[in-house]
């Protein structure tokens, strides 16, 4: 492609900074975390079809502290693409469109993923993961 | 549009039918949407069955998803995420990867883990309810 010297609208680097814009990148990048994570799903019933001595080393890759680190990540993603895709799901409703209803949502959904995903990791270590 | 010099060359039936020169329309949109609500509503169940087997041995995993319910509520659900899964990272892709050639090879790949990984799921499942 020929290189030549053309204005560029404007980018990024020019905007202050609004929750909304990560929020945005966020979704996106959940999604492809948890797209990764449906391959993670797909191997885990595997290992359940496979048989005990499969599904033993696949619990032994969970348990172990990268194991965690990465099922951590995998849920805070799943929670936070869920409550952030629901606000898209009201956006096409033509819900919510309004700014200080875009600012608040966007602050619900942050608080909401921390609330779940630290229920949902209390509730696993309980039972004993 | 009477009155703009710019013209409608479409023919009546392909005006009519709404599908663009894509030939999908809204398609990927709506089954976005669609599969979107499938998993909005199953994943606060599968969170609950995923953590109900934290720690689990085989047996009890093995058992929780050889339940009717379980299975098949698990097979929409797979389906449902795989299909999303396509969907989203197809538009990552379209965006972001600008040389035709990798963009094309990207979306194949992409495809083929997608479906290949609803398949394996839909097998383990069905051999997990099956064969007891």
């Amino acid at each position: 492609m020929a290189q030549r010297e053309r204005p560029l609208s404007p980018h990024l680097q020019v905007y202050r900074w609004q929750i909304t814009m990560t929020m945005s990148i966020l979704h996106r990048a959940t999604g492809c975390a948890l797209a990764v994570g449906a391959l993670g799903l797909a191997w885990w019933l595997l290992a359940i079809a496979a048989g005990g001595d499969h599904y033993a080393n696949f619990a032994a890759c969970l348990a172990s502290p990268l194991g965690k680190f990465v099922l951590f990540g995998f849920t805070a993603s799943l929670v936070y693409h869920l409550f952030n895709g629901i606000r898209h799901l009201l956006w096409d409703a033509g819900l919510g469109f309004d700014i200080p209803a875009v600012y608040k949502s966007g602050y619900t959904v942050v608080a909401l993923t921390v609330i779940v995903t630290a229920a949902i990791w209390f509730f696993a270590l309980r039972g004993g993961a | 549009m009477s009155g703009s010099p710019v013209r409608d060359f479409r023919t009546p039936l392909a005006r009519a039918r709404g599908l663009g020169s894509a030939k999908s329309g809204v398609g990927h949109f709506w089954w976005q949407r669609v599969t979107a609500i499938v998993l909005a509503l199953l994943t606060p169940w599968l969170v609950w069955l995923l953590v109900s087997l934290a720690g689990a041995d085989w047996a009890a995993a093995h058992a929780a998803i050889a339940k009717p319910w379980n299975a098949i509520l698990l097979s929409i659900f797979v389906v449902a995420l795989f299909w999303h899964a396509k969907l989203g990272v197809q538009v990552v892709i379209e965006d972001y990867v600008h040389t035709r050639a990798l963009e094309v090879a990207s979306q194949l790949l992409v495809t083929l883990a997608c479906v290949g990984g609803a398949f394996a799921s839909l097998y383990a499942i069905g051999r997990i309810a099956l064969m007891a």
